[in-house]
């Protein structure tokens, strides 16, 4: 039976926390600068820094790297605290629906129907 | 053989400044975890129309949520600072005692910075 928890699974995860803090550590200071440089006071304005596709690409790829990146650390922190197979298996189901369900929210915020969220 | 303690009590637990920089960096980091979902969600309600965005700059003058948006910083400043300590570390980089030493005091410091700078934009 292949075991859904210990410490096989670690080199692929290390590597991946280590590759996405790299993107973070550029994107995240990068994205908020950009953001407080043209900090916006209107809604019309806040709406405009959304609504270049590379800004929406940018954004959108920090978020998946972002998620990735939490991922890893919330099931370090789990696999350090939490020993029960079963609660710890419990919460990183809850970590990984709320960190895919909130890329999907991105997404959606970002790419649909109605660019930049306008109605 | 010296006496051993046999139970760990937090409280009484000497930490050395890298073992802070340390639990600091896993409690900034649950702490941005949770803001994730918090932070698209405040993105769809400012970005759903004019009231919307309202809502949003509103609630932000509050002090309340002005002091929640100050502890993120807090905790967006040391888990990057301490990250990037990580990553050097990874890279056998300041390994050693005292330069380890030294780089926790450098990451605190410059959380200490970027957090007081945030609290004079917000503030003041």
């Amino acid at each position: 039976m292949k075991l859904a928890t210990g410490s096989h699974t670690g080199t692929g995860t290390w590597l991946v926390q280590r590759a996405t803090a790299v993107v973070l550590a550029v994107a995240l200071p990068g994205l908020i600068l950009c953001f407080l440089a043209a900090w916006p006071t209107d809604f019309a304005g806040w709406q405009a820094l959304l609504v270049p596709r590379w800004s929406q690409v940018l954004i959108m790829l920090t978020g998946v790297a972002l998620a990735l990146h939490a991922w890893v650390g919330m099931r370090d922190i789990f696999m350090d605290y939490i020993h029960p197979v079963r609660l710890r298996l419990a919460l990183y189901l809850a970590v990984i629906l709320t960190l895919a369900g909130s890329m999907v929210w991105l997404a959606a915020i970002l790419f649909g129907t109605t660019p930049g969220g306008t109605p | 053989m010296a006496k051993r303690p046999v139970y760990l009590n937090l409280f009484r637990i000497h930490l050395p400044l890298a073992g802070w920089v340390s639990v600091l960096h896993r409690i900034s980091g649950a702490l941005l975890f949770v803001t994730i979902p918090l932070a698209v969600w405040g993105l769809s309600v400012s970005l759903s129309g004019e009231d919307g965005f309202r809502r949003m700059t509103g609630c932000f003058s509050q002090p309340l949520p002005r002091l929640i948006l100050l502890l993120l910083v807090w905790a967006l400043a040391h888990h990057g600072f301490a990250g990037l300590r990580h990553l050097a570390l990874d890279a056998h980089w300041g390994v050693g005692l005292r330069c380890a030493r030294r780089s926790s005091i450098a990451v605190l410091l410059a959380t200490g910075l970027v957090t007081l700078f945030a609290a004079w934009r917000l503030f003041a």
